[in-house]
């Protein structure tokens, strides 16, 4: 093995520059993969990060003033929605998944101490985060269906509440906060990126406490509901709102009066968006990739060529066809792996380095947030380069195992 | 040794099938020195091919060191050259990266003799030639002569059977001819069966017994024969 080895570091010591160009070509092809792959991937995550922490099938529904003249009902009418709307959908609508509504009172006086706020302070019940399952929950828990039901003082507040009413270290679990004069016990702590974190400067209380002890009656603000797996948001959202136009003698040609927002659009969108970007990443590396394979091809050829004579005197002293083949494979394998890993090693610390460098400078683009590169796809992409890279080397050491040993040894050489 | 019956080669150019050797009838015994002569085109290359396994007859009976050499798979072939065979060339074929010990000991790396006993014994064999101090010298370091001992030396250290030597002295002058020639007899005073390629008549007079090809046929009557015509 050792003195395998050697031998082939001899001939590559040989052809210095040669080697050194050949290994090059599979470098900047593996590196370019990586780099581009690091890149896109950047973008995506930069994309999607602009989608907060809503999952990707939510859909929101809240209400405007009639615009359109219905069943004797003049312009101008504001439609309120109310927890009948809620079991409505819930009973005649298929493929809903989740369907809640969140009241809203607008900004309540918060008080911890000698501490106070003003935050906005939402009504739900224990479905809203089943809908809003990106929100990760800092400390604690969310509304659970048994603070719903039993009407308990409760209070699931947000980073920025917390923030500022306990210090960014504080522990709020189990504190009691009083909001518009009423006592509620902090029980969880939610961290919401929307509209650049200000919808953290939000508490939410179990629908039945907002409701009966707030005294808001039992009005629902904004209606969120997410399909079943295998449903199409966009039919569901139209049967919702079909159903609610119905309900409040509605229009079905009114567009302001019942309004939405489905986030499977955008996604869909982007999502496309991404397909055909990777695409193209993996079209342009997979070609520079090739480019370095064909160059070890023609490297092979040539060395095959060069090394006629020497082949045809191993042959004559007893190298058997396979010692000749799996030597030039070897040495095939040994500059595309050594350089296919020099680039993997480059590539991924390039984007590393690109990553750390965005972290540390705190610049936030939109586009562009966290390149990284998937290890499984990079260890991938290096396998795939070095089975290639063999198979390059094979036809050319093929080739050279039916060499004539007198015919070779004839040569000049 | 070497026993040859009604051996026959043809090879394919194109259309035509040239018909190399037409009935070759050889016996060579164990420790003879003999050498095989004759004009380019009478087919002693091709002969020498055969003998060495490095190409295979169409016709007849080769039988080397008691077996049949007959439709041999590479892997095969390759092993009996290493084991039975040893070649000296005209042009003396060391591997011009490797030095004098490295390209003596290369015909035991394919036995997957470990490297310090290849080692030893290659270094035995190059006293045996008379060029221990020039086990280190790279090829290009070495005079024709102390080249072509470094090839025997690297054609004997597997202790073959048989030693074929192509031209061995073709591209010396005659001073490193006569020290050349001192070097494989010394060998075959040891006990070792040599075949000797050459067109030189002063070669070939060293030697047991001459061997005459014409036109694919071994010329029975070459005592009274002419020098061949040198080509």
């Amino acid at each position: 093995m050792i003195d395998g080895l050697q031998e082939i570091l001899y001939t590559l010591k040989q052809n210095k520059l040669r080697t050194a160009l050949t290994a090059f070509g599979v470098f900047w092809g593996i590196f370019m993969l990586i780099f581009l792959l690091g890149a896109g991937r950047g973008m995506q995550n930069g994309v999607i990060d602009s989608f907060a922490d809503n999952a990707l099938d939510t859909i929101i529904i809240w209400s405007g003033t009639t615009s359109v003249a219905h069943n004797g009902q003049g312009l101008g009418r504001r439609v309120s929605y109310t927890d009948d709307d809620i079991e409505a959908i819930r009973h005649h609508i298929d493929g809903v998944r989740f369907v809640t509504g969140a009241n809203s009172m607008g900004q309540g006086t918060v008080v911890y101490g000698s501490k106070t706020g003003f935050f906005d302070v939402y009504g739900i019940d224990d479905t809203y985060f089943k809908i809003r399952d990106q929100v990760p929950i800092r400390a604690g828990r969310t509304i659970q269906i048994l603070d719903q039901e039993q009407t308990r003082k409760v209070a699931v507040i947000g980073s920025a509440v917390r923030d500022r009413l306990f210090g960014h270290d504080g522990n709020p679990i189990g504190a009691m906060i009083r909001v518009n004069n009423i006592n509620l016990t902090v029980v969880g702590v939610f961290h919401d990126r929307n509209n650049n974190g200000r919808d953290s400067e939000r508490l939410f209380v179990p629908y039945s406490t907002f409701t009966k002890t707030f005294g808001r009656g039992n009005q629902v603000h904004v209606i969120w509901a997410r399909p079943d797996a295998n449903v199409d948001g966009k039919v569901l959202e139209e049967n919702i709102i079909e159903l609610l136009k119905k309900r409040h003698n509605v229009s079905p040609d009114d567009r302001r009066a019942i309004q939405s927002f489905n986030f499977a659009e955008p996604a869909k969108m982007v999502k496309g968006m991404f397909v055909a970007i990777n695409a193209l990443i993996w079209f342009v590396g997979l070609g520079t990739l090739t480019a370095g394979i064909v160059g070890i091809s023609n490297i092979m050829i040539i060395t095959v060529k060069e090394r006629t004579r020497e082949i045809g005197i191993r042959k004559a002293l007893g190298a058997t066809p396979f010692s000749i083949v799996s030597t030039l494979l070897m040495e095939s394998i040994l500059v595309t792996g050594f350089a296919g890993y020099m680039g993997l090693v480059v590539g991924v610390g390039i984007v590393e380095l690109m990553a750390y460098g965005l972290e540390v400078s705190g610049a936030k683009m939109d586009f562009f947030q966290r390149p990284e590169v998937d290890f499984q796809v990079a260890v991938t992409a290096l396998v795939l380069l070095v089975v290639v890279g063999t198979l390059a080397g094979l036809i050319p050491a093929i080739r050279a195992a039916k060499i004539a040993p007198v015919e070779a040894m004839r040569s000049d050489g | 040794m070497i026993k040859l019956n009604n051996i026959h080669k043809y090879y394919q150019t194109g259309e035509q099938s040239i018909h190399v050797l037409k009935g070759i009838d050889l016996h060579i015994k164990e420790g003879e020195l003999v050498s095989i002569m004759g004009s380019s085109g009478s087919g002693k290359s091709t002969l020498l091919n055969i003998l060495g396994v490095l190409d295979s007859h169409d016709a007849g009976h080769y039988h080397l060191a008691g077996q049949e050499i007959k439709h041999l798979k590479e892997r095969h072939a390759a092993h009996l050259r290493n084991a039975l065979i040893g070649f000296v060339f005209q042009s003396f074929n060391l591997l011009p990266f490797k030095n004098a010990l490295e390209n003596v000991a290369l015909p035991l790396y394919y036995q997957k003799m470990g490297r310090k006993e290849r080692n030893r014994r290659a270094a035995q064999y190059l006293e045996m030639v008379g060029l221990s101090d020039r086990a280190g010298h790279m090829p290009n370091q070495l005079s024709g002569g102390q080249k072509q001992r470094v090839a025997i030396a690297r054609a004997l250290v597997t202790q073959p059977k048989v030693i074929l030597a192509d031209e061995p002295t073709g591209a010396l002058d005659s001073q490193t001819t006569a020290e050349v020639m001192e070097v494989l007899k010394h060998f075959h005073g040891l006990g070792n069966t040599i075949v000797i390629v050459t067109h030189e008549q002063d070669i070939a007079n060293q030697t047991q017994r001459q061997i005459h090809l014409r036109d694919g046929l071994i010329d029975t009557a070459d005592a009274a024969m002419t020098p061949e015509v040198v080509v």
